[in-house]
């Protein structure tokens, strides 16, 4: 009986040990980025496809203020509430404080620069496949823009998804690298393939979640219920979408669907940083697309 | 005994009606609806130049715009009643917010009467003139839709 129970203590010590190291937050070393240079305007680009002030920014930020990153957007979802923290180059309300290593770790792992996870509300599953150039750029970029002292919310998630820990297990289950789209046959369609699954998070919204929250990729872009609040987010593929080449350009540039409606909700977020790309980026997005394949 | 099923069926009847009764607020539901069908139209016209998919014509283009900038300055009062939202009734997307938000609403809608303006005059100059248009009053749209409007 004595032997039984220090075999269980011993296993479950064992248990432990290795939960612990399986869920432990991973970083890039800091000796990728030798050589890498900020190309500032790189990095402003980046800000647009990657769509950062579409969550960061206030609500109802116009122009200039959408470069002011005070956070504060709610995200309603099953596990609780997030608060979109502030990420402008303030030093303490803000990620004036990171180095470009900081943002690489959590964009790439979405590891914190105190070595906790973040929620996946924060898209890293997205922003894992971003070069390191583009974030190092990035990083240059955003420490140019306004710094605001607005501090972060904290997240309203309660019991048992408030244990960061246990994201370590989400990320082993659910966070691979790579392409959801294997074959990008043209440097257009690697594009745009770059700009939806690296950057733009297209798929963040428009592909169903499972019951602990992650993408289907097997069910990619085939349309989602309304994370924040009720309706339907529109599959994408062409089981539903019919639009042309010029119909969606014309979207993204205008906002304006082919019947001369307008996007609504988070989407008319998603058309003020489309409309600032350049549209051989835009015309990638098309091709991207266009080669979904189609999906229920 | 024809008389108590007559009854019956009256009753029966009356009790469907009273299920499927239309809100109250059907009329203006549809009416307002109604006003967007006209903006998409008219936008259509104007659009559907800007993309090349439809000749440039100065006379068709201006009357287009005038149609819009006409639509933009009517009163819509009446077309959106309090407890017509789609939290309490069927038929619409608009968000309660709208009604909790009536400055924003009201300052949103002269950034459209602005943009629609700006067409009027845009419109009938030329093609370009016309493609400079169409941007802000998209983004009119859009700030009304990202902020009241439910996905669907």
């Amino acid at each position: 009986m004595k032997r039984l129970l220090a075999v269980l203590a011993l296993l479950g010590a064992v248990g432990a040990i290795v939960f612990w190291i399986v869920t432990a937050p991973e970083t890039t070393d800091a000796k990728a980025l030798a050589g890498i240079v900020a190309d500032v305007e790189q990095g402003a680009a980046v800000f647009v496809a990657g769509g950062c002030a579409s969550c960061h920014a206030a609500a109802d930020a116009k122009d200039g203020a959408r470069l002011e990153l005070v956070g504060g957007r709610a995200f309603p979802s099953d596990f609780g509430t997030f608060y979109a923290p502030n990420i402008s180059p303030h030093p303490s309300a803000g990620i004036g404080g990171w180095s470009a290593l900081d943002l690489v770790n959590a964009m790439r792992h979405g590891t914190s620069p105190d070595g906790a996870h973040y929620f996946p509300a924060f898209p890293y599953t997205t922003y894992q496949n971003a070069t390191l150039g583009d974030i190092v750029s990035l990083h240059a970029y955003l420490q140019t823009l306004p710094a605001v002292d607005t501090p972060s919310k904290p997240h309203d998630v309660g019991f048992p998804f408030n244990i960061r820990r246990s994201l370590g297990g989400w990320k082993l289950l659910f966070l691979r690298p790579g392409w959801v789209m294997q074959d990008a046959a043209t440097p257009q369609l690697e594009r745009g393939r770059y700009l939806v699954e690296a950057l733009g998070h297209c798929g963040e919204c428009h592909t169903p979640r499972n019951l602990l929250g992650a993408v289907q990729t097997g069910r990619w872009m085939a349309g989602a219920p309304n994370p924040s609040g009720s309706g339907k987010i529109p599959n994408i593929t062409r089981t539903k979408l019919d639009w042309s080449g010029p119909d969606l350009l014309y979207y993204f540039t205008t906002g304006f669907t082919p019947e001369f409606d307008t996007a609504g909700g988070h989407m008319g977020d998603v058309i003020e940083n489309l409309s600032q790309m350049p549209e051989a980026d835009l015309n990638a997005i098309v091709a991207y697309i266009q080669a979904l394949p189609a999906a229920q | 005994m024809l008389k108590k099923i007559t009854f019956a069926a009256v009753g029966l009847a009356l009790a469907a009606t009273a299920v499927f009764a239309e809100s109250p607020h059907d009329g203006a539901i549809a009416a307002r609806k109604a006003h967007m069908v006209l903006y998409g139209h008219n936008l259509g016209i104007l659009g559907g130049m800007a993309q090349g998919k439809i000749d440039y014509s100065a006379d068709a283009a201006s009357a287009a715009a005038a149609n819009l900038a006409a639509l933009t300055k009517m009163s819509q009062g009446s077309y959106w009643p309090p407890g017509s939202d789609a939290e309490s009734v069927k038929g619409t997307r608009a968000l309660g917010a709208l009604w909790q938000n009536f400055p924003d609403v009201i300052a949103k809608s002269g950034d459209m009467v602005a943009a629609a303006g700006a067409m009027e005059a845009a419109a009938g100059g030329g093609l370009d003139s016309l493609r400079g248009g169409m941007r802000a009053l998209g983004g009119a749209c859009n700030a009304c839709h990202k902020a009241y409007r439910q996905p669907e």
